[in-house]
């Protein structure tokens, strides 16, 4: 369909590329499809650093955590338990990589961040990088994980079905990852704007003493942001797994390091920026893929150093002047 | 009279060191006490001091996040390793005096490459801060990574294989010594001191007229440099050049290293890739042996040497907890201070 805008070009001497198979409906439905996994784990990033400006490097680790819980959960319970309604068990998985990824996230909170909160920013972004390998490796050594590829239990969690619309073709599971990373969007936009726990939040993402001085309990509300980022996270890494089903423990690095670069691009800590940064990132991505595999996974770094340079700030974000 | 720069105490003292360690390694290995796997050792974990301290400047002095360092190694590898291997197809067997000209040659035209990288990822650092500079630096050592797998022409995915095996012991201590003594150098002098404003106020120290960008980029080009001269040095070592050994993992172990001694202590740099490099190859592995000869019979399994690598992180993490500073803190051994005019 936006084959039409662009017509075909001539390259290496005769050899003509089609423009329109890269830059067509299908790429754009993938596009999203990767875009709703990016938004989903960059919105965990974008709040922690909103709050306690860190990046958490451990952050594509909970969304690893998250796959891996809703492996053990395919192969210990649902391989016995056949014959569960299929939307209940979707729902159970849901349910079980939100509660592992928030898990992980409030414990790597309390263990390793809160007691560098005073030190130096750098203390606690090391530390960050400690806790990620740390969580790497410890799956990668455990003998009942190992550092192999596994393979995801998609089927048993919901089965996939094919579409094809005009064309174009389309599967349950595109559908799933978009609808359910809206509906958490749609929720964190309602959590934030419209209740108590929320004013909070943003107050203490504006100013922390001043919030303190107003009464708010700052842990208490870092406390929740971690549960509410490590949740996404975690349900984002069982829509990766179905949607991709091989999953092995450094499997969260590069989408980690590409929804930062999400974030970033729709300016760090702004919640609607890294949702517009995630699926701006998941298109240009497939349509770099689909251009040259080598350019596609470069992609976000070269976006990254671009924004840096020209609109530090992000897309959605406010200058703002350096104080001494 | 003014005392010539290379006849200061403190010069001399570290010269003195410096032949002090390499002749006991010497004739402990010709009397075949350390010979094989202990020199071995030794000379990663000289290799690991040229990492270490190089990477030092840019964390630890200047202050900027850099977690991609094992990147510029991979640049200085693989430009040696291509020009002595598969340009000038150099061997062991040639005389010395053929390959060791074009082996320092290749090195040094290694290092020189990777400062060109060097200087090209620091060049954004004018508008990076701390944090978004680590995820760039981390990015670029995935996009070397990826590159080179993609070149066929050194090995992709393979490796480069077949590099003669010209470093040894005597080349390695030169150069290692050498790094420290330019370092020790740098760190030391006016510009060494506008590193450190940079790393303590950049605000602060543009006020006072230092130009700041012109700093940072330095100090990665200068880093950069010595660790293509290292990663040159490495796999010409360990006859290989492989896409992973220049992955994150090495990188973050080379960053273990520079917290461990202490930012900005060359002297803690030095300790703690001696610590960490023979607790790596050789205590860990012989402790996760013993602890395995008691958990293979009680609960049924191995505790493999893949172990090590949690034990790393946990040991930074702790580390970060309760003696942020490292091992070294600020501090210098004496001999690396050089003395006032």
């Amino acid at each position: 369909m936006l084959g039409i805008f662009f017509p075909s070009i001539s390259v290496k001497g005769g050899d003509f590329v089609d423009l329109s198979t890269i830059f067509n409906f299908q790429q754009l439905v993938n596009g999203l499809q990767l875009g709703a996994i990016y938004a989903l784990i960059a919105l965990g990033y974008t709040m922690v650093y909103g709050i306690i400006r860190l990046i958490n490097f451990a952050h594509g680790d909970f969304y690893m955590i998250g796959a891996y819980s809703i492996y053990f959960f395919g192969v210990y319970f649902l391989a016995g338990h056949t014959g569960i309604h299929p939307i209940f068990v979707f729902i159970m998985a849901v349910i079980i990589s939100m509660a592992a990824g928030a898990l992980i996230a409030v414990l790597a909170n309390q263990i390793a961040y809160k007691p560098l909160r005073y030190r130096p920013r750098l203390s606690a972004l090391i530390t960050a990088v400690g806790v990620s390998m740390f969580l790497e490796y410890l799956f990668s050594s455990l003998p009942f994980i190992g550092p192999s590829y596994l393979a995801f239990p998609n089927d048993a969690v919901i089965p996939r079905t094919e579409y094809l619309l005009g064309g174009v073709h389309l599967n349950n599971y595109q559908i799933i990852d978009l609808g359910v990373a809206i509906l958490l969007m749609a929720f964190l936009t309602w959590f934030v704007r419209g209740t108590m726990t929320g004013k909070a939040m943003r107050a203490v993402s504006l100013d922390k003493d001043a919030s303190k001085l107003m009464g708010i309990d700052i842990e208490k509300i870092i406390t929740i942001t971690f549960l509410i980022g490590g949740a996404f996270a975690g349900v984002a890494g069982l829509l990766a797994g179905i949607t991709y089903p091989r999953i092995n423990p450094y499997m969260g690095i590069l989408p980690g390091l590409k929804a930062f670069v999400a974030a970033v691009l729709g300016g760090i800590g702004i919640i609607p920026g890294a949702m517009l940064g995630a699926f701006l990132l998941g298109i240009a991505e497939v349509f770099a893929t689909s251009f040259n595999s080598l350019l596609g996974e470069g992609i976000a770094f070269a976006i990254l150093i671009l924004v840096l340079i020209f609109r530090p700030q992000g897309l959605l974000g406010e200058k703002t002047a350096e104080k001494v | 009279m003014k005392i010539p720069n290379f006849l200061r105490k403190s010069t001399v003292q570290f010269l003195l060191y410096s032949l002090a360690f390499y002749l006991v390694i010497y004739f402990l290995n010709q009397l075949n006490v350390l010979s094989g796997y202990p020199l071995l050792i030794i000379e990663i974990s000289l290799i690991y001091v040229i990492l270490a301290t190089s990477l030092n400047l840019i964390n630890g002095f200047t202050g900027q996040f850099s977690i991609g360092h094992m990147g510029f190694a991979a640049v200085g590898a693989y430009v040696s390793g291509t020009l002595t291997t598969l340009i000038w197809k150099l061997s062991i067997d040639q005389p010395i005096y053929q390959t060791l000209p074009l082996f320092v040659i290749a090195l040094i035209v290694g290092g020189i490459a990777a400062a060109l990288i060097g200087f090209l990822i620091g060049l954004p650092t004018l508008r990076l801060r701390g944090d978004y500079l680590a995820i760039v630096t981390l990015g670029f050592g995935e996009i070397i990574r990826t590159i080179i797998n993609n070149i066929d022409y050194v090995g992709g995915p393979r490796g480069l294989l077949g590099i003669p095996q010209l470093s040894n012991f005597t080349l390695i201590s030169i150069f290692t010594f050498l790094t420290l003594y330019v370092l020790r150098g740098i760190v030391f002098s006016s510009h060494g001191r506008a590193f450190i404003s940079v790393r303590e106020d950049e605000v602060a120290s543009e006020l006072v007229g230092i130009h700041t960008t012109k700093y940072k980029v330095l100090a990665f080009t200068i880093g950069a440099f010595f660790a293509g001269i290292a990663g040159g040095l490495l796999c010409h070592l360990i006859q290989i050049a492989h896409p992973t050994q220049f992955g994150f993992l090495p990188s973050f172990m080379v960053l273990v290293i520079v917290y461990l001694g202490g930012m900005g202590s060359l002297t803690g740099s030095v300790i703690a890739a001696f610590l960490l490099t023979i607790l790596e190859k050789y205590l860990l592995p012989l402790g996760l042996q013993m602890l395995s000869a008691w958990t293979q019979p009680t609960f049924g399994f191995q505790v493999g040497v893949e172990w090590r690598m949690v034990i790393y992180a946990l040991l930074l993490i702790i580390m970060m907890l309760f003696r942020p500073e490292g091992i070294m803190g600020m501090k210098e051994a004496r001999f690396m201070i050089p003395e006032e005019h």
